[in-house]
């Protein structure tokens, strides 16, 4: 990836995160910690590797996001916003009564969200299925599902993998969120996972592993993808459960939080300040 | 004893600190209960509680149909299992096994299911349980509760944990008004009158109550009795109390914060149609999804408050 380009997904990484600060402080609270650790491969995935019309949001031969973390919603909603899906006020209309961007995903209400997540596992089985359909359509997409790693606990995501290997869905591609963290607490805690690579590749995935905070490493492991093949993909995403704002990742219990006057100026100021540094 | 003290004011206590103080306390007298949650302790207050309780209060991760079997194996080994997640999931995501595993197999498991219908406030539709009442009314045997406030829910999980077969709870996380005092007993199965009147009859339950109450006292303005029924257990049906108030009063309102489909109002209906058919009319959500919002938007969305009972309670006296 050359300079200029790392700089722009970087860029967009921190205006997705600053865009959903924004939202969930205009409802007071909200999913803060998932939101910010996927914001970086959202940033890739929108902003370079997936093939979408912002105008034309149900065109069919475009790559699908399924984000059955539903709860980072939010970040979705930003990203969508930023690529010009809606306008970005419509942000602050985050979980209002009426609203067309609901805590979690939701394809009938919101333009651009392709799937309706938040009983966690229920994305997997969904993905699994829009490859299938994708394949036996011929359409030449990939279809991008993000799952969290304390979502990985439900039965579901392991059936819908042994589902997708054995269907031979190269198509579709699953991005696991790695930070280690699930709302009780650490996933160390409440029920440990193990290796995810070795889980993965053990279901007949084709898995790397790459640092989820580094666009560069990200877009390096979804290029890979693009060559399709017999095998799906996994890319496990080591991410920092609140990754890019130092109070965030510092506390324990960051699940879900109030976002006061307060904390959103001081936090949105620290990103700002990233984003400046980087924009000169 | 049961003792109401309704005015209208919110009881201080939260109930996820009722069910977290509640768990607690049946574990120390109670060397077989056993607390079981899908990562989320936070939620239901035992969070805390379970890091020093660690053989009494199993984590299971977000894996609640495998937290519904396991409980079912626990209660083989004679332990008696309390299980919690949202009720969306304590009741659609995990309803074959804990109809096959618990109820059928005769392994007896109490569940608590929390923010049932609109109380799911903003996590919106995807975790708002309209339906978890008829589920369970369906299952055979079941015991459905759907708690009035934090005395009669700690008093009903007190009962479940000793009484066979699957027993759900329903109950908000958050603050109820109260109706009973403190330390009350609400024993299941029983009705209980929360108000005296004789032209129409309200059966409520959960947050309906509150609104039932209100709608009751704007209705006595305006020169209409209307007795207000609690009727926390929805399975059993306290029938003798719903024939006595249906035939005392000729006209019978239920409201509910569930689908109008297989809960309270069916329930009701079944014993008006086989002892005393009079008019009914129902306030509940007209067969909808459930979406996001505050609880006061969603309540207006669905038709759930005060002005609609009143609204109902007006069209069936007219129907007498
Ligand atoms: C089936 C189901 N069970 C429980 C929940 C409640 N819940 C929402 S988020 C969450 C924790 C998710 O942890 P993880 O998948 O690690 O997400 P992240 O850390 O990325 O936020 C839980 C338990 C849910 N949404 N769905
Ligand atoms: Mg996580």
């Amino acid at each position: 990836m050359e300079f200029k380009e790392k700089q722009a997904i970087e860029a967009f990484a921190l205006r997705i995160r600053m865009a959903a600060l924004e939202a969930i402080h205009s409802i007071g609270s909200g999913h803060v910690g998932g939101v910010m650790s996927i914001s970086d491969a959202l940033a890739v995935l929108y902003g370079r590797e997936m093939k979408v019309r912002p105008e034309d949001p149900k065109w069919p031969d475009r790559d699908y996001l399924v984000m059955s973390k539903g709860h980072a919603g939010p970040a979705v909603y930003a990203t969508l916003a930023l690529k010009g899906f809606f306008p970005y006020e419509e942000l602050k209309t985050l979980n209002r009564g009426g609203t067309r961007l609901p805590s979690h995903c939701d394809r009938n209400k919101t333009p651009g969200v392709d799937m309706t997540t938040g009983s966690l596992g229920q994305g997997t089985s969904q993905a699994a299925g829009l490859a299938l359909g994708n394949k036996l359509r011929g359409r030449n997409n990939r279809v991008f599902l993000i799952v969290g790693d304390g979502e990985m606990d439900e039965g579901q995501c392991w059936e819908s993998f042994l589902f997708a290997s054995a269907k031979k869905l190269g198509n579709l591609v699953v991005l696991i969120d790695w930070n280690k963290r699930q709302l009780d607490g650490y996933l160390d805690e409440v029920l440990p996972m193990g290796d995810f690579v070795a889980k993965m590749e053990a279901f007949g995935f084709d898995t790397v592993k790459v640092d989820g905070g580094d666009v560069e490493a990200i877009a390096a492991a979804l290029e890979r993808t693009r060559n399709g093949g017999d095998k799906p993909y996994a890319i496990v995403l080591d991410t920092i459960k609140g990754h890019g704002i130092d109070e965030v990742e510092a506390i324990a219990m960051n699940h879900s939080l109030p976002v006061t006057d307060e904390r959103f100026a001081n936090w949105t100021a620290e990103l700002k300040a990233k984003l400046d540094a980087l924009e000169g | 004893m049961t003792k109401i003290v309704y005015n209208g004011e919110t009881d201080p206590r939260l109930c996820k600190d009722v069910i977290g103080a509640t768990v607690a306390s049946l574990a120390d007298g109670d060397p077989d209960v056993i607390f079981l949650d899908a990562d989320l302790m936070s939620c239901s207050g035992t969070l805390k509680w379970s890091k020093t309780h660690a053989d009494r209060a199993i984590d299971c991760g977000i894996a609640e149909a495998n937290m519904a079997g396991v409980a079912a194996g626990l209660a083989a080994a004679g332990f008696k299992p309390i299980i919690h997640s949202f009720g969306t999931f304590a009741s659609r995501r995990i309803y074959d096994q804990i109809f096959l595993s618990g109820g059928y197999a005769k392994n007896d498991i109490t569940v608590i299911g929390t923010d049932p219908g609109v109380t799911a406030t903003m996590n919106g539709g995807t975790h708002m349980p309209f339906e978890d009442v008829a589920l369970y009314n369906a299952l055979p045997h079941a015991t459905v509760i759907d708690a009035s406030d934090p005395t009669c829910l700690e008093s009903v999980l007190r009962q479940c944990v000793n009484r066979p077969g699957i027993k759900y709870i329903r109950v908000g996380r958050k603050q109820y008004a109260k109706i009973y005092e403190d330390g009350s007993e609400l024993p299941i199965g029983k009705a209980v009158t929360l108000r005296e009147g004789k032209d129409v009859v309200i059966f409520a339950a959960g947050i309906m109550l509150h609104e039932a109450m209100k709608a009751a006292a704007s209705l006595e303005a305006q020169g209409v009795s209307a007795a207000v029924v609690d009727c926390f257990t929805i399975k059993p049906i306290d029938a003798d109390a719903v024939e006595a108030w249906a035939k005392k009063c000729g006209a019978v309102v239920v409201a509910e914060n569930a689908n109008r489909h297989g809960g309270l109002y069916d329930t009701i209906l079944e014993v008006l149609a086989e002892r005393c058919p009079v008019p009914a009319a129902v306030v509940a959500v007209e067969d909808e999804f459930g979406e996001v919002g505050t609880q006061g938007y969603l309540q207006e969305r669905f038709g759930l408050t005060a002005a609609h009972i009143e609204e109902q309670v007006k069209s069936v006296l007219a129907r007498k």
